[in-house]
């Protein structure tokens, strides 16, 4: 059977799964396709809220960064996973017992003011919006490379399915598909890893493969990684970063916007009681931690094994000839994911660190220039070729690769969809409108979603990577602030949340602006972005801390100057900090 | 203050104590031992590197699972202690 029939077989019986759940978890009520009916058991929506979570940036991209950035990009492992002990101690107990639909909604009761539901409904729209871009263009990658359509094709496919199960099942939908992805995407990328980690170490658990002895040259595998990263004028893979900072800042920031991030937060509203939103997000982080405990494994191991590759007999003799490189080389080369020049017109393939340090070094080898580029992101999706694993592990990894990046859209358009129907249309222009016209609306906001969502898939903005950054930025300098005031604080007033909001987002949006460009727009950035503009050091990607400090200051500066909240608000702050009395999520 | 506001108030600062010590635990096996205080460890060696690379890449994400647990479980005790879950 052809790599295709097998691609296809995996992706087609995967996608036949969703169908059939979206066909069974119907929902008939705006309480069921909000929060799906309120009684999601709490593994089961831990399971939900790790495949909502993790995106394709989280199984495509992440080992790649690692792979490449080795200790520095130690970041995302922890600031990814960090959020979580935020969220089960300062936010989803206290949001799940206020009980209704929608985080726009907490906020706009809180402080008491449709304004600050305004402000709250923007964020929430610009962040998911962006980030929606990266899943729809990861979903499009996947499908070019293994099933061979365009991507365009292949967006379409996706919107389809996301179509059926989210427009019909809204939030039960998503929950039960959530569940079948979760399973499908670490299967996924398990299996290829443990087969890597038993070639190299002998150890079939690739986070304990990490740490032992590499089999063929007898060290430890992070040191044999270190000498051979050495040889080819690399930064050593273990080296400490001289950016503590910047390194602790951008890790904050990860953490407070992963805490930040609504379509995260709303998956605690379904579950039946406090305690279980407790419960729940700690089996949210072990399901996300078998991910992320591997994937500095696949990170160490496949950069391992590329340079192998590359250097047969070692980093210091000949390099491979390109007329004789593997398959795997061959298929990515069509993508333009990996480039090859031969710039000494040796016919072979020479891959190191073009610095300066090391010319004298490449001169001496007759080396004219790295002569091979390969984008970060095919290393999990290339990891089972690369290892030379059966065709059926290359079928997986397609149909994981497609279940991280369509359960995250799915949850990203339920809470963007939400934000429409309930915050905005009941909310504010039609507060009468009945539960099936609530209902209708929900499922047309979400309709229209996924044909936007769709089409900038189609047509991404030129700054997919940046966006990103922007999501988090704003979700930690905006959302998780206000939130947390909002519960631990009963002095902080309307005008104190609102001014800090705006002071958090605008001073985040405009850093971010001054070095990516207004408005991500080529050219236009004002200084360029390097360390020595940075403002003490700190990356315009680490600034959502800061800007989350800049809006808690702000808020309790503008709230000490004016009136406390009246005394229903400070009642409404006691009922969220006592489990008593929850009752399950309703709209009123 | 009532007995029930007596009540209330010694259960928040309860959970605020428990919040403030975890999240301290949680600073110090990222932030400290995983970035800022790695090269005061860099002495210790786990598998063929030192231990705030391991703490950066996998301990900190194991002590993250445990404060969870343990949170959420302490905090379950307090409900009931206090009179206040659910049931």
């Amino acid at each position: 059977m052809s790599q295709f029939a097998i691609n296809l077989i995996f992706v087609g019986g995967s996608f036949a799964l969703y169908i059939a759940i979206a066909i069974w978890a119907r929902a008939g009520s705006t309480k069921e396709f909000y929060v799906a009916g309120g009684g999601v058991h709490p593994v089961m929506n831990g399971m939900a809220t790790a495949a909502d979570w993790m995106s394709a940036a989280s199984f495509i991209s992440m080992a790649g960064l690692i792979a490449a950035g080795g200790y520095a990009n130690s970041t995302y492992l922890m600031g990814w996973t960090g959020g979580y002990v935020l969220l089960a101690m300062l936010l989803a107990p206290y949001l799940r017992k206020f009980g209704k639909f929608t985080v726009p909604e907490f906020i706009g009761d809180r402080f008491y003011s449709k304004n600050a539901r305004f402000v709250a409904v923007a964020c929430l729209i610009i962040a998911s919006v962006t980030y929606v871009i990266g899943q729809m263009t990861g979903a499009g990658v996947a499908f070019s490379r293994f099933l061979e359509v365009e991507s365009s094709t292949g967006l379409i496919i996706a919107g389809v399915i996301v179509f059926l199960y989210a427009v019909m099942g809204g939030m039960k939908g998503i929950t039960y598909t959530q569940v079948a992805q979760y399973v499908v995407l670490i299967i996924a990328y398990t299996i290829p890893a443990v087969f890597i980690s038993l070639q190299l170490t002998g150890n079939f658990l690739p986070p304990l493969g990490l740490f032992s002895d590499h089999i063929e040259s007898g060290v430890p595998l992070l040191q044999k990684l270190d000498m051979v990263v050495r040889d080819l004028g690399f930064v050593d893979y273990t080296a400490d970063v001289s950016n503590k900072l910047n390194m602790v800042l951008f890790t904050l920031s990860l953490m407070i916007g992963t805490a930040g991030l609504p379509h995260v937060i709303i998956r605690f509203f379904t579950v039946p009681k406090v305690s279980d939103a407790r419960w729940s997000a700690g089996w949210a982080l072990v399901f996300i931690a078998l991910l992320y405990l591997t994937a500095p494994a696949v990170a160490s191991m496949a950069r391992l094994n590329l340079l192998t590759t590359i250097y047969p007999a070692g980093p210091t003799a000949d390099a491979i000839e390109y007329a004789e490189r593997p398959d795997w080389i061959k298929n990515w080369e069509l993508t333009g994911l990996i480039k090859f020049e031969d710039k000494n017109n040796d016919g072979r393939i020479q891959l190191y660190n073009d610095s300066a340090a090391f010319k004298a070094t490449a001169d001496e080898r007759g080396w004219n220039g790295n002569e091979l580029t390969v984008n970060n992101d095919i290393l999990v999706l290339a990891n089972p070729e690369i290892a030379n694993l059966p065709g059926w592990v290359v079928g997986l990894i397609a149909a994981g690769g497609l279940a991280a990046a369509l359960s995250t859209a799915a949850g990203l358009l339920l809470a963007i969809s939400s934000a429409i129907s309930h915050d905005l249309i009941k909310g504010s222009i039609n507060p009468d409108i009945s539960e099936k016209g609530e209902l209708l609306a929900a499922r047309i906001s979400m309709a229209v979603a996924i044909v936007v969502a769709t089409w900038l898939g189609m047509n991404p903005p030129g700054f997919a990577a940046q966006v990103v950054a922007l999501a988090f930025g704003i979700a930690a300098a905006s959302i998780f602030p206000a939130l947390m005031m909002g519960i631990f604080s009963k002095r902080v007033n309307n005008k104190g949340a609102i001014a800090g909001m705006l002071a958090g987002l605008l001073s985040t949006v405009i850093y971010i602006f001054l070095f990516l460009g207004w408005f991500f727009i080529p050219g236009t950035a004002t200084l360029a972005n390097t360390p020595d503009n940075w403002l003490f050091g700190i990356s315009p990607l680490s600034f959502g801390a800061v800007g989350a400090m800049i809006n808690f200051i702000v808020a309790f500066i503008v709230s000490s100057a004016t009136e406390p909240p009246p005394a229903r608000i400070q009642e409404l702050v006691e009922s969220v900090r006592y489990p008593k009395g929850a009752g399950s999520a309703t709209g009123h | 203050m009532t007995e029930h506001d007596r009540n209330a108030a010694a259960y928040w600062s309860a959970n605020l104590r428990l919040i403030i010590g975890s999240l301290i635990v949680w600073a110090l096996v990222s932030y400290g031992f995983g970035i800022l205080l790695r090269p005061m460890l860099s002495g210790i060696t786990v598998g063929g590197t030192d231990i705030g690379f391991w703490f950066a890449q996998q301990g900190s994400i194991l002590t993250f699972i445990v404060l969870i647990f343990f949170y959420a479980w302490r905090m379950n005790k307090l409900d009931e202690e206090f009179g206040l879950s659910e049931e």
